[in-house]
């Protein structure tokens, strides 16, 4: 099959083999009209693509090291290394759910995303992932622990197309906590597609905790659907990667949902953290709330895209956004874009956006009883995404990410967050 | 219960009708439609132009030609045919004084409530009428000459001070800055033109009054104000368009220059043509407005938007020199299908620069109402202060409102809040006032008022309560 | 004998939407110059009375009658209602941002005397007014220009619902648990300054929870309202009973 594609795609594709299934061969052939976004396009305004777009990544091959445990968290782990489940890798015997392999040829051809929903990135996951993991919760199943999904990624200009699926069916209950686990220190890119359904009076977390290496790169996507009388938490912990794009799109399809996100993060050297977050208010009385914490130090720069679009007749919706940053250097830089789009109106709806540094009163407070400025900035910054990292319930996670900001940001384990 | 209801309220928001409608029988001097260089060269030739003038205009032209109309706004409409429109519509006779004005123009104004004669017996307002795109009075000349403030039409500004005009004319605005600031800049026929001295406050408020009269005419217009050093100027701009079933467009470019230590307020009464119940008609509202103060001075944009079927206008502020100040205070009152995007830009380039926005939106009917607005703070911007307010109220469950706000930080002693809620009007305040006796649409008028207070206040003193009257307007049919 | 104020007969209220039945079958009869009580246990109808009374939205009348006067309040708009003569002093005030109290109130004054066909106040009469009245409870005459309500503290949105009460003058003044969330210092401010506006051609009817607003606004009888009626009448002796007993032996008797 040979694909008329725009001088760059056929570049960043040139690496990857064509794909032999139909599903895999029409989403190559829809990549044929698309190309990279450009910051002239409103939602990569902030965000240059090229550390992306400018190499020829392959896909990951079969992983040499094979030790998880400096990564693993929980009892009970799946992990997907280089976009492929590893049986020898996971154990989840403790919990009740089912955890399934789809293959791509296995996949309709019409099984296709909608256009507004479909984005380069999907269709590039689309046509080049090797398999989709599906973890069922099943019907009136409350998980007693919390299940990890460790992602691996290993080897030099690697893109690997992790795709997940996380079915909460009809009044069950779960955390799962996705962790980044890069084997050395390459540039690797992780091409991301995860979809959360979230069944009537189900309650689901999913902590996504981005750790990778320091030239990491990722796209992930985001997407969820919620029916009736369910909650859902979309939690976002980004903590290093040199390009970090999340993209968490929440669709809320039935009434009296709840839904929240939060997200925090903490840079430093020339990181770039983007956070799109859309939640879509198709139905009345439902709440959902987002608060997203940045920490962002020498000349790294983040962006915060939070959307609310309440939809015509979608009554008594309450929705709040935040967004808080502190820049720790004056180098760093952080665009900030709520926005609120408002189609009815029985509502009550806000957001808030501030910028700034730390307080230098509390600072100063601080070092008048003797604590080092770097301490007491650290100590200021830690109360600052306090609230972020109190949504983590899972001790041995909090734990995790602390020990990641010892050991890439150097904090002191003493310092309470 | 037989309680009045919102949506009773909101019928009859519906019905209202546009209070300045009328046209005025006034003989005018139309040219064909249509856009090209020929137009141009004729517009200018009319004006009896400078060639430097004509070279701009020309340059304009060809820049605009290579635009697109921007689509990135959160309106629908359809885009006029540039060639439809004729460039230029003056009343036939020039005035000499106000004495020799038409008195069907006289009367013209004095149904705007604005007569000159009363004005400039009563409140010691400066006014400048200009009619479709012709200036065709101005009071007050004298006496502010005395001062050595300078206040007349842009034609004649060209004619009297061509120095000034082309020292400023574009060093706000480039050419090349947008789709209509380009055919503004190309076609633009008239306008008012401002100058306050070194060191001197005017001791007055400057106001102009546009009115579009003619059918098929558009009209663009030209402002441009220059606060010398140390100067202070408050300024105001009223603008109403007869009811018409086509739309009409109204590309107006708006330039402010406040030197060091000098102080600009520009507050603006929009008024054009909304378009009728059923969204047939009314004013294109495309408008690029933008003030650059110096070092230590200060440019407060007050605006209050009642009509036009469409409107696409962020006043700006460059924040170029050390401590100097950018306020922008709006309300935007959308109904029936009325569609505003609408909001500032505060681009904070020296140091110790600070900027207030604070916007109020009430939409009505099946309108959409959006805030566009841009907070940037470059690198070089030391403490930089911004506070962002934006708050929107919905009157029914047909309309919109909506909240696009940028932000934009490169400096890391800035700090910046910003703040924006969406809410429906409240029920229980409504109950509350009528406990006390006060029927349902006086108390919609009362707590709207209050809602607007912020930037009402904001307002000179003589046209607070023009704004607060048209405010009553325009939820004012409300009453039964 | 002195007028009928308020004659309410056989009243059924049900929350609109929900159809959930508050009110069944309440009668109550003031009469000028009298003050009523009405006590009675969480949830039985209290607040609510006040609101369908007052005209508020969201509730419906499915059976019986309200006059006030001789006049069927049920067919009246709110404000209509308080133009007749009626004030609520609200259980939780409501907040007005950008409108202040002195506006407020001017136009709410004006409004009543239009619809009675009298004249509206004079500027200079209205301040004096409002400097007389607001003495009543000790308002501060600073909160007269804030905005309504805003930025008050709990106890100053109390005394403001009775310096509008002083303002307005109304025939029948009903006080929603005028007495939660106030101090005992306040309480006395506020109960003082109803008494002085108590007069022989008016009426106040005091809905609460608790009996010591009773020590100081002393009332000619005393309800008690539970589900949705009245089930017991007395003196002001009852009051102290009900402190002393509670509700339960009331409700069980009626059950």
């Amino acid at each position: 099959m040979t694909l008329t594609l725009s001088k760059k795609m056929a570049e960043f594709t040139s690496r990857l083999e064509t794909p032999q299934n139909n599903y895999q061969q029409a989403a190559a052939e829809r990549l044929e009209n698309m190309d990279f976004p450009s910051t002239r396009d409103e939602y990569w305004k902030y965000t240059r693509l090229g550390k992306i777009t400018n190499t020829a990544f392959e896909l990951g091959t079969k992983l040499t090291k094979t030790d998880i445990s400096s990564f693993q968290t929980c009892d009970n782990i799946i992990t997907i290394a280089q976009g492929e489940i590893r049986d020898d890798l996971s154990s989840f015997n403790d919990l009740s759910i089912v955890v399934e392999r789809s293959f791509p040829g296995q996949f309709g051809v019409n099984n296709v995303r909608n256009e507004e929903k479909a984005t380069i990135f999907t269709t590039i996951n689309d046509a080049y992932f090797r398999e989709e993991v599906v973890i069922t919760i099943p019907k009136n199943t409350v998980l007693s622990a919390p299940l990890q999904v460790l992602v691996l990624h290993e080897g030099d200009q690697i893109i690997n197309m992790p795709r997940l699926r996380v079915v909460a069916e009809g009044s069950s209950e779960a955390t799962i906590i996705m962790t980044t686990g890069c084997q050395d220190n390459y540039t690797q890119f992780s091409n991301c597609l995860i979809e959360l359904d979230v069944a009537a009076n189900a309650k689901l977390t999913f902590q996504n905790v981005q750790t990778g290496n320091d030239n990491h790169l990722t796209i992930t996507t985001i997407d969820a659907r919620q029916a009736a009388d369910s909650r859902l938490a979309v939690n976002t912990f980004t903590l290093n990667g040199l390009l970090v794009r999340n993209n968490v799109n929440i669709a809320v399809d039935g009434q009296n949902c709840e839904t929240h996100m939060n997200g925090m993060l903490v840079t430093k050297g020339k990181q770039h953290v983007d956070n799109h977050t859309f939640v879509d208010h198709k139905v009345s009385n439902c709440f959902s709330n987002e608060n997203y914490k940045y920490v962002l130090d020498d000349q790294s720069t983040g962006v915060f895209n939070g959307k609310v679009i309440v939809r015509k007749d979608a009554q008594v919706i309450n929705a709040y956004q935040n967004n808080g940053n502190i820049l720790l250097s004056d180098q760093a830089s952080v665009d900030s874009k709520p926005e609120l789009e408002i189609y009815a109106d029985d509502v009550k709806c806000s957001h808030g956006s501030t910028t700034g540094q730390l307080d230098e009163n509390a600072l100063f407070y601080l070092q008048t009883r003797g604590i080092s400025k770097e301490k007491s900035e650290k100590i200021l910054v830690g109360a600052f995404i306090g609230d972020v990292m109190e949504t983590i319930e899972d001790e041995a996670t909090n734990q995790y990410i602390k020990n990641h900001l010892q050991e890439v940001h150097g904090w002191d384990s003493d310092i309470e967050i | 219960m037989a309680a009045y209801t919102e949506e009773e309220f909101a019928e009859e928001l519906k019905n209202q009708e546009y209070k300045f409608g009328f046209t005025s029988e006034i003989e005018s001097d139309k040219i064909p439609a249509g856009l090209n260089e020929d137009i141009i060269r004729m517009i200018s030739a009319k004006k009896q132009e400078p060639e430097w003038l004509l070279e701009y205009r020309l340059n304009a032209y060809s820049v605009w030609q290579e635009m697109t109309e921007p689509e990135w706004a959160h309106v629908k409409y359809k885009k006029p045919d540039f060639q439809a429109i004729s460039y230029f519509s003056a009343p036939k006779k020039q005035y000499e004084s106000w004495d020799d004005v038409d008195p069907e123009m006289k009367a013209t104004m004095d149904k705007l409530g604005i007569s000159m004669d009363e004005q400039k017996k009563l409140t010691g307002v400066a006014v400048d009428f200009v009619m479709d795109s012709v200036s065709v009075a101005t009071s007050f000349k004298e006496k502010l000459g005395e001062l050595g403030i300078i206040f007349c039409s842009f034609s004649e500004a060209v004619q009297d001070h061509p120095e000034l005009v082309k020292k400023y004319l574009g060093t706000v605005v480039p050419t090349q800055d947008n789709f209509y600031a380009a055919l503004n800049s190309a076609v633009f026929t008239d306008g008012s033109f401002c100058y306050i001295p070194k060191g001197v406050r005017c001791p007055m408020e400057l106001s102009t009054y546009f009115r579009i009269n003619e059918a098929g005419t558009g009209q663009f217009e030209r402002t441009l104000v220059v606060a010398d050093q140390g100067s202070c100027v408050s300024y105001l701009e009223g603008c109403t368009a007869p009811q018409r079933d086509e739309n009409q467009l109204h590309a107006a470019v708006v330039e402010l220059i406040a030197l060091d230590d000098a102080e600009i307020k520009y507050s603006t009464v929009q008024n054009w043509f909304p378009g009728d119940k059923d969204g047939k008609g009314g004013v294109f509202n495309f408008v690029t407005k933008r003030g650059i103060c110096h070092t230590n001075s200060k440019i407060s944009w007050t605006q209050v938007e009642t009509g036009s079927a469409v409107t696409w206008k962020y006043p700006s502020c460059v924040l170029k020199g050390d401590n100097s100040i950018g306020e922008f205070y709006s309300v935007a009152v959308t109904n029936n299908f009325q569609q505003a995007d609408t909001g500032t830009k505060m681009i904070h380039l020296g140091k110790n620069t600070k900027s207030t926005i604070i916007s109020k939106g009430i939409s009505a009917g099946e309108s959409q109402n959006s805030y566009r607005g841009l907070v940037q703070i470059g690198s070089r911007a030391d403490n930089a202060r911004n506070f962002t307010q934006c708050d929107s109220l919905l009157m029914t469950d047909k309309c919109g409102a909506h909240t696009f706000p940028y932000i934009e930080c490169k400096n890391n002693s800035a700090k910046l809040e910003h703040e924006a809620t969406t809410s429906k009007i409240g029920e229980d305040q409504i109950f509350y006032c009528q406990q006390r006796g006060l029927s349902e649409e006086k108390a919609i008028g009362l707590i709207v008022n209050g809602y607007c207070k912020e930037v009402l206040n904001k307002l000179p003193m003589e046209f607070a309560v023009e704004a607060q009257k048209l405010l009553a307007i325009s939820l004012e049919n409300s009453v039964g | 004998m002195s007028k009928i104020l308020i004659d309410i007969k056989n009243l059924h209220a049900e929350i609109e939407d929900e159809g959930k039945k508050i009110l069944k079958g309440l009668n109550l009869t003031v009469k000028a110059g009298e003050v009523h009580a009405i006590m009675g246990p969480n949830g039985a109808g209290k607040s609510t009375l006040a609101s369908v009374v007052s005209g508020k939205d969201g509730y419906e009348v499915t059976e019986g009658s309200v006059e006030m006067d001789g006049k069927d309040l049920l067919e009246l708009d709110p404000d209509e209602r308080a133009k007749e003569g009626l004030f609520l002093a609200f259980q939780y005030p409501v907040e007005i941002p950008g409108v202040s109290n002195i506006n407020f109130l001017r136009t709410a004054i004006n409004e009543i005397k239009e619809y009675r066909g009298e004249e509206a106040v004079s500027a200079k009469d209205f301040m004096s007014m409002v400097r007389e009245k607001s003495k009543l409870v000790e308002l501060d005459s600073k909160l007269a220009s804030r905005a309504v309500n805003e930025g008050f503290s709990g106890g100053e949105k109390k005394r403001n619902e009775i310096f509008q009460m002083a303002m307005l003058e109304p025939k029948v003044a009903i006080l929603d648990e005028t007495d939660s969330g106030l101090d005992i210092d306040a309480l006395r401010i506020v109960a003082a300054g109803v008494n002085k506006l108590r007069n022989e051609n008016n009426a106040v009817i005091v809905i609460t929870h608790y009996q010591r607003l009773l020590d100081y606004i002393v009332p000619d009888f005393v309800h008690v309202l539970a589900d949705g009626k009245i089930v017991k009448t007395g003196d002001k002796s009852l009051a102290l009973e009900l402190e002393e007993k509670g509700y339960d032996w009331l409700t069980t008797e009626n059950a």
